[in-house]
This record gives C-alpha cells, sequence and structure tokens, in this order.
C-alpha cells in the first residue's frame, strides 16, 4: 500500500525516505522517537513488520500466557497510530531482497526505495538442534501466537518441561504454573538465571521457586524429544528420561542477521554498528536486539531505547553529532515474585577483585556485589532489594564504593528497612525502569497538569512498561497534588453536581426530591453513570419508603439483584446469618446448584455461599428455588457479619460472636451505603474472625465486654480499625452499629470506604458524635436507624413482580422477515 | 461478499423496552442492544463492548452515552464513538417508532 503524502503542505519540498525493516519494539520505538525529534515530518517513514499486528510490548507476553491481560491489552500502537502518525506500516510483509545500489527494498511483489535503511530486525528464539522439536506440543515462547498456542494446548495437560532457566524461561514456568500444569524447568547451566546471577544466588532462586512447585533441573543437557506425533517426554545426555506432555522452548535468543547478511552488510554474532550505529554502508543503520556494538548484543530494553533515541537524533538532526557508546546494564526484574536485581556481570571474578557478600538464608536473602579498582563492577541481590538503588547509583556513575565496603548493603535506610521518601530521591533518580524515565520528567509533567497514572503515562511513558513503577508515580502525583490547591470537586458527593453532601442532602429535602431523574433535571451540571449511582443510593436513605426508585439509575447488579459476571452471566449470594446454617439449608442450595447446572458453588470470604454462572432469566426461579433472602453481595450495602464460633463451642471463647453477629444482620440487611460494608464479630481477642480489617469490627474482650472498632480494610488498601469504644451488652453493641451506620451513611462521598472516611473525619471526631454525644443528634441517629430499618424489603422478592419491561429477561429473538 | 442488504426489523410494541434502559436483541444473526432513553429517544448499538464483551443492553445511559456495565467505558448513542483513546466504535443501527411499535434496520 502506498499512500498519498497527505501533509505536504508544511512539509519539506523532499522528504528523504526512512525505511524501517521491523516492526517490534526497537523499530517502533524508533518511529516513536524520531516523531517526537522531528515535528516538521522532515521524514517520511515506511516499515515492514513480520507479524500482522501493530507493534505490543513483549516484556508483558508473560501476562498473556498466564492470562493477567489479554493479548489485545498489550499493544503499544494500534494500527491506527501508524495511520495518524503518516507512517506507512506493511504489517505481515517479509523483507526478501534490498538493493544497495538502487537504494530498494523488496518484500515479495512490493518494492519500496530508501534514502535511509534500518534494521531493527530483533532476534529470534533459539532452537537447540536436537530431534523431536516439531513434535506436537513442542512450543518457542516468543510471540503473541506462542502465548496464544501454549495457553490452549496447556488446557488438561499435566506435565510441562521448560527448556531454559533463563528470566524468559521462568516466566513460560510460572505462566504455565498458572494453567495448573506440574512444571519442570531444564537448564543447561549450573545454576538458573545464568546471566544476573551467581551459583550461590542462582541455589536461592532454586529453593525459592521449588517452594512454588516448579522442580528445576541444571547442568542438563537435552538430548532429544521423544514421541511419535505428540511430545511424550525429554531425554538427557546422562540417558535419564522425564516424562511431559507438553515443552517450551525458551533457551536464548539469537540476533536476525542473515537478512543484512546476504545483502552485503558486515555481520558478527549480529549486525555491526559503531558509536553513531551506522553499518558498513553509510545509509543503513541497526538498532535493537539485531545490532552487535562494541562486541555487546543486549537483550533488554534500556540500552535499546538509548540507541534508538541516539539514531533518531542523527537521523532528523535535531543532534547530528549524537553518539551511543554503550550502555550499563542494571536491572530489576520480579520472578515468580521473587524480587532480582543485577548489574554488570556478576560471575566474572577476577583475581583481583574484592567480593563482598551478604547471606540470610532462612529469608532467601543474597547480596553480592563485586569490586573492582574502587568501583562496583558487578552486582546481583535477590529476595530484598533494599541497597540495589544505592548499588545501582553506585554502578552506573562508577562513583567510588564506600571505604568500609559494608556500607553499600547496609545504609541507615536499608537496615530499618524505611521506604525512603519520594521527596528525598533525586531528579536523576530512575522511576521507571522498562522507559528510563527519571523522577524529574514525571514530576514535570504532573506540574504540566498530568495528574492521572494513565496521563503521566501517556505523556512520559513511565507506567507503561512492566507496570511496577505505577505505585511510585501515583505516589508522585499526591504528593506533588497535595502541595496545590485543592479541587473543588473533591469535597463533592458525585461528580456531576457541584454541591458537598451536607449541602446537597438539605436541597433535596428542601425541594422533595424524591427521584434521580427529579434530582438531575433541578441539580445536576452534568450526566455520568457516578452520579446517578451515587444519588440513587443517597435518595433511598434519606426518603426510605417515599423513595421514588427509578432503575435506570442504577448499575446492572442493582437492578437485577446479582452480581454480573465476565460472561454477562450472574452470581447468587443467599444471606447466611452470621455465616451460620443448617443442613436443610444446604441441602436446599446444593439441590439448586444441580438443578440450574451452577458452574462453580464457592465459599465466600465473608462465610457464605456463592453459585455462580446463573443466566439471567433463571434469577427469579432460583431465588424461588433458594426460599432465602438476598445477600446483597452484589452492591454498595451492608454485606455480611463475619462471625468465629464464640463460647458456646470455643475453649477460649468469652462471649457469644456468633449470636451478635446473626443478630447484626438480621437488624440491617439491605443498608445501603455510599460503599460496601463489611463486618466482624470475634468472640475473643485472639480475634479469629479478623475484626480489625473490617468497615467495624467487633471483638470479645477477656472481661466479657465488647470493643467495637472502625474504618479497617484489607483488599486492595489495608488499614487496621481504630477503637470507637467498649460496651456491655449486645444491645449497646447493636445500637452503637446503628449510630455510626446512619452517620456514615450520611456523610461519606460516593464509594468513599471507612477506611477513607474514619481517619477523614478522625476517630476522635466520631467517638465524641457517636458515644459522647457532643452535637446532640444521638436521639436523631436512633430514629433513623428505625426507619431505616422498617422500609427494608427483600429485594429478591421482584422474583413474583418485575419492576420494569424484562427485567430478568435475556435476550429477545428476533427473526427476519422473509426478504 | 455477502450482501448487505439492510432490513426494517419490526422489534415488538415500544412499551416493552424500559424507560431509560436498554433490552438486548438476537435479529437474525445480529446480535444488538436497543435503548430507550427517558428523553424518549430510541437507538440500538452493536450488543456488546469491544473492550472485553461487556453486554451493552445490561449498561446503562448517561446523557446521551451508553456505560458499559464491565468497565464503565463510554460510547456517543448517536455515532458509537468511545469516549477513550485507541478504542473501537460501536457499530450504530438506525431505529424508527410507528404507531407505538419499534423497527431497526440490520
Amino acid at each position: 500500500m502506498i499512500r498519498l503524502n497527505t501533509i505536504t503542505d508544511d512539509a519539506p519540498a523532499t522528504r528523504r525516505k526512512l525505511v524501517i525493516i521491523g516492526n517490534g519494539m526497537a523499530g517502533a520505538r524508533l518511529a516513536e522517537d524520531i516523531l517526537a525529534a522531528d515535528p516538521d515530518h522532515a521524514l517520511d517513514i515506511t516499515m515492514f513488520g513480520d507479524e500482522p499486528y501493530g507493534n505490543y510490548n513483549r516484556i508483558l507476553l508473560s501476562n498473556v500466557l498466564n492470562g493477567s491481560q489479554e493479548a489485545k491489552e498489550i499493544f503499544l500502537n494500534p494500527l491506527a497510530w501508524y495511520e495518524e502518525n503518516d507512517i506507512t506500516l506493511h504489517a505481515g510483509a517479509r523483507v526478501t531482497a534490498i538493493d544497495r545500489e538502487a537504494k530498494t527494498v523488496t518484500a515479495g511483489d512490493l518494492t519500496e526505495a530508501y534514502d535511509t535503511l534500518v534494521f531493527a530486525t530483533g532476534s529470534r528464539p533459539f532452537v537447540p538442534p536436537i530431534p523431536g522439536t516439531t513434535l506436537h506440543g513442542v512450543f518457542l515462547f516468543r510471540t503473541i501466537d506462542d502465548c496464544n498456542n501454549i495457553a490452549s494446548f496447556a488446557k488438561g495437560k499435566k506435565k510441562a518441561v521448560v527448556i531454559g532457566g533463563g528470566l524468559l524461561g521462568l516466566e513460560a514456568a510460572k505462566g504455565l504454573m498458572t494453567h495448573n500444569l506440574e512444571v519442570t524447568v531444564v537448564e543447561m547451566g549450573p545454576w538458573l538465571m545464568g546471566v544476573q546471577l551467581d551459583e550461590a544466588g542462582g541455589k536461592v532462586l532454586r529453593e525459592t521457586i521449588e517452594k512454588l512447585g516448579i522442580k528445576a533441573l541444571t547442568s542438563a543437557s537435552t538430548q532429544e524429544f521423544l514421541g511419535d506425533r505428540d511430545v511424550t517426554g525429554v531425554r538427557f545426555k546422562d540417558g535419564t528420561e522425564i516424562e511431559c506432555d507438553m515443552v517450551v522452548i525458551s533457551a536464548g535468543i539469537r540476533p536476525n542477521k542473515e537478512l543484512a547478511h546476504e545483502f552485503g552488510i558486515t555481520c558478527d554474532r549480529a549486525i555491526m554498528v559503531d558509536d553513531t550505529l551506522v553499518t558498513n554502508d553509510p545509509d543503513v543503520y541497526s538498532v535493537g536486539e539485531c545490532a552487535q556494538h562494541r562486541g555487546m548484543v543486549y537483550g533488554l530494553v534500556a540500552p535499546i531505547w538509548e540507541q534508538t533515541k541516539t539514531l533518531a537524533h542523527r537521523l532528523t538532526g535535531k543532534n547530528p553529532d549524537a553518539v551511543y557508546t554503550g550502555s550499563k546494564l542494571a536491572t530489576k526484574l520480579k520472578v515468580m515474585g521473587v524480587e532480582l536485581a543485577s548489574m554488570g556481570r556478576v560471575s566474572d571474578v577476577k583475581p583481583t577483585d574484592e567480593v563482598v557478600q551478604f547471606a540470610e538464608p532462612s529469608r532467601q536473602v543474597y547480596w553480592k556485589a563485586i569490586v573492582r579498582d574502587g568501583k562496583v563492577a558487578a552486582a546481583c541481590m535477590l529476595g530484598d532489594l533494599g541497597p540495589a538503588d544505592e548499588l545501582v547509583r553506585l554502578f552506573m556513575s562508577e562513583a567510588p564504593a564506600p571505604a568500609r565496603r559494608l556500607e553499600m548493603f547496609f545504609t541507615g535506610a536499608t537496615v530499618k528497612g524505611e521506604e525512603f521518601s519520594l521527596a528525598d530521591m533525586p531528579d536523576d533518580k530512575q522511576i521507571c525502569d522498562c522507559n528510563g524515565v527519571c523522577k524529574g520528567t514525571i514530576v514535570a509533567a504532573i506540574r504540566a497538569g498530568k495528574t492521572t497514572v494513565p496521563a503521566v503515562g501517556k505523556a512520559t511513558r513511565a507506567g507503561t512498561g512492566c507496570g511496577s513503577c505505577k505505585k511510585m508515580v501515583k505516589g508522585l502525583i499526591e504528593a506533588i497534588n497535595g502541595e496545590v490547591k485543592a479541587d473543588p470537586s473533591e469535597s463533592w458527593y458525585v461528580p456531576g453536581i457541584p454541591l458537598d453532601k451536607p449541602t446537597l442532602v438539605a436541597e433535596v429535602k428542601k425541594r422533595g426530591l424524591k427521584s434521580v431523574s427529579a434530582v438531575l433535571v433541578e441539580l445536576s451540571t452534568q450526566q455520568d453513570e457516578k452520579t446517578k449511582n451515587g444519588l440513587a443510593s443517597m435518595l433511598a436513605g434519606i426518603w426510605g419508603k417515599e423513595y421514588i426508585d427509578e432503575r435506570d439509575a442504577r448499575f446492572i447488579n442493582d437492578r437485577v439483584h446479582a452480581n454480573i459476571q465476565n460472561d454477562g452471566t450472574f452470581s447468587v449470594i443467599p444471606r447466611i446469618y452470621g455465616g451460620v446454617t443448617t443442613a436443610e439449608e444446604l441441602i436446599k442450595i446444593g439441590q439448586v446448584a444441580k438443578k440450574y447446572d451452577v458452574r462453580m458453588v464457592k465459599f465466600t470470604g465473608g462465610q457464605r455461599i456463592d453459585l455462580l454462572g446463573i443466566k439471567k432469566d433463571d434469577l427469579p426461579k432460583v431465588w424461588e428455588d433458594l426460599g432465602m433472602p438476598s445477600g446483597h453481595a452484589y452492591t454498595k450495602a451492608f454485606r455480611t457479619c463475619k462471625t468465629c464460633v464464640g463460647k458456646d463451642f470455643c475453649r477460649y471463647g468469652t462471649n457469644d460472636s456468633t449470636a451478635l453477629g446473626i443478630a447484626i444482620e438480621k437488624k440491617y440487611q439491605g443498608w445501603e451505603f455510599p460503599a460496601k460494608m463489611k463486618l466482624a464479630v470475634s468472640g475473643c481477642p485472639r480475634n479469629c474472625s479478623e475484626s480489625t480489617v473490617k468497615d467495624l469490627g467487633i471483638i470479645a474482650t477477656e472481661g466479657g465486654e465488647w470493643e467495637i472498632s472502625v474504618g479497617g480494610a484489607a483488599g486492595a488498601s489495608v488499614r487496621k480499625t481504630d477503637i470507637l469504644c467498649r460496651v456491655s451488652t449486645q444491645e449497646e453493641a447493636i445500637a452503637m452499629i446503628g449510630r455510626f451506620f446512619v452517620y456514615y451513611r450520611d456523610n461519606a462521598k460516593w464509594v468513599e470506604r471507612t477506611y477513607d472516611f474514619v481517619p477523614r473525619f478522625t476517630i476522635e471526631h466520631l467517638r465524641e458524635v457517636l458515644v459522647n454525644d457532643s452535637l446532640g443528634i444521638v436521639a436523631e441517629l436512633d430514629a433513623e436507624v428505625v426507619r431505616t430499618c422498617d422500609a427494608y424489603v427483600d429485594p429478591w422478592l421482584e422474583r413474583d413482580k418485575p419492576v420494569y419491561a424484562g427485567q430478568f429477561e435475556d435476550v429477545r429473538t428476533v427473526p427476519l422477515p422473509m426478504a | 461478499m455477502t450482501s448487505t442488504l439492510t432490513r426494517r426489523v419490526p422489534l415488538g410494541p415500544l412499551a416493552d423496552l424500559p424507560v431509560g434502559l436498554g433490552h438486548a436483541f438476537q435479529v437474525g444473526d445480529t446480535p444488538i442492544a436497543v435503548f430507550r432513553s427517558r428523553e424518549g429517544k430510541v437507538f440500538a448499538v452493536e450488543a456488546s463492548c469491544p473492550h472485553k464483551g461487556g453486554p451493552l443492553a445490561d449498561g446503562m445511559i448517561a446523557g446521551d452515552q451508553i456505560v458499559c456495565p464491565y468497565h464503565t467505558f463510554k460510547y456517543d448513542s448517536a455515532t458509537g464513538k468511545c469516549d477513550q483513546p485507541n478504542a473501537c466504535a460501536l457499530k450504530t443501527y438506525a431505529v424508527t417508532v410507528a404507531d407505538g411499535a419499534v423497527y431497526v434496520e440490520v
């Protein structure tokens, strides 16, 4: 496809034609760097890519294999990006010939002329030259197609062997584990991750992954893959064999240099380039995993980004003198949950080197640094990366190592295990290791108004690689936004109405607005789903039985009283008061699960039973057959009260936790809140029901009292509750819970969990208001409790009379009229 | 290429569409989601969100947008355009209401 140049008006009369062979991470990055350095589009870019896709983030391929991301999520630039940026992409076109005299490249019957040619052909996996590599069930691990093929083949298989104990091999093993396979990693070298680790480090890593259930065979030379059509096992040079029903080969990479070599470009292990990244032909360059520079072929992204940037600056004239003088390799990785840092070559020890080591075998921690000529020449760290930042700094800057060498490892911060402050971090400290983005760059973007993690990512690329630095980016945003004036919308209850909650509630009451649509007409400045959902919840609380319930204001879960799943079916969780059930109830649940062919029956974290995979049309029938009330597990409401068995059975129990839990659930079932509300009661201070990480937790004290605490969480945020008060009786406990419920419901912002609400109001304030009645509102709160409890109706009773057309109806089928 | 002739297909009475919400239809081979806004507009789009296949008929209407129930991707009800960068637009289908009945062109 040859497209017309659409921007001739402001472009130079003759645009130099740049052809890039390769649309992987290096090729596409080069194109991006050129666009950034050359806003006038002096270069007309054409790219050839083997794969029929836009380019994608190969770093995240293992996520595709283990199912945590989908293939389409790891694309860096979709095909539309090329078009938007006036780049001609020949996707799925393999270059077969180059005419360096005529300056053309040919792919099949397509020929493109060039002024400048760049090889960014990357590398390919090394396939060991042994019998059996073509058997069914033997895979390489390199492309999106490989991942998809491995993942679909792995279904129902039992044993897998991964050939290669390097970074990618271990990633592949991890991915296979998620498909429930028994995985053995086979490494030819004497230890795992031979490039990044020394022998002792390799041993520590091996012990760590074996704990995760992955076997490792080292110094194992594969001789043959066994089987006739399907692979059935692996035989090693020493004659031993292991059985398996699939093999993934990840035995290193080989640069794709053949095309260049065939057409007269000088190659050694890879395509040879000098500090200007040019080959022996002055119009032909090379970057990435196919390029060999000063004897090094790099396989990590950071050096390749340096190469593409240098070349972009040279080609666009932004800095015609830019040179690339090589990269010092320092990486931080996470392999199967094991943190690992590596810089330089730690296994190359010279007789004159000093080796400094520290090991803590019980925690699988291992640190080693090699000091050469008074400087850190190499290091590796496993298990605990406390000193990694300082060592990377010493390594990169070639600054003298501390005279007392142990200070490389043990500075005040690392010993105490404190996280050092983001504010104290120098601006040149690298935050995003995948894309080489420093703190200063991120801070500048935030100050320029990029105040979300995705916005910072778009502006700087930080966080768009493996994503592990997103937390730090978020921390920086918070730190900087804290300094600037607060956004007034921060105090609004919902985004579409510029009022804080007390003002909004007062306004709604004054005007007598009893439906979401009425509030929207009178008060809103914009309509969005958050505003509608938030108003629906708030109005239900304010008006109780008088509330006009409009279902179009509610999320699907709140319309059909079940939780929508990723296949469009629903999950049904009946209420099991206090987590205490009976044989009859369990039999009934079992019968329902059978009758409706429930795909999964699962115990929830809140001591109930979840029936997953119910079709929308079946919901009313399932509820009918269960004959139990809704557990409200699908909505922002009081969910459950988890309990331990308590004093009736437990040898340690000091109070009746189950009875209190059941009473709480019976009284407060169906209460809606701005966010979900989870409770627990523990019958003694051993706290078996984990009351200290609930929105509201109750613990029986040794003295027979109940201690009530609020604002805990153990989800994406973890927070311990703050103690509100102690009371003597079950009745007092239930009353205090009601007061807290009403106060939270009427003052929290939409989707503000108690773990944010309690610190915002402070526990001292809550104690003053709810326990000491400093505002004189406790009687009002208690009256509100009665009113709200009275308004409770089991939503599952709608099974008998749907409240809108098609509420419990799936797809309506309509035949086409005869043509 | 198969024929791309569009046909006007009756979907039943307007009263069977819930106010302010959507409903899923299978029209011949074409799955669609039909919405009836509180302001009285009726419109139709392809049934599934291009992001992760969310059933759009189970979504919400917010102003002029359809909101997917899975990850709140938002689509313009008239053009099908998505509010997220680099996301595909929804295919839209012409809808008419005559004598209290709803018709879609597929």
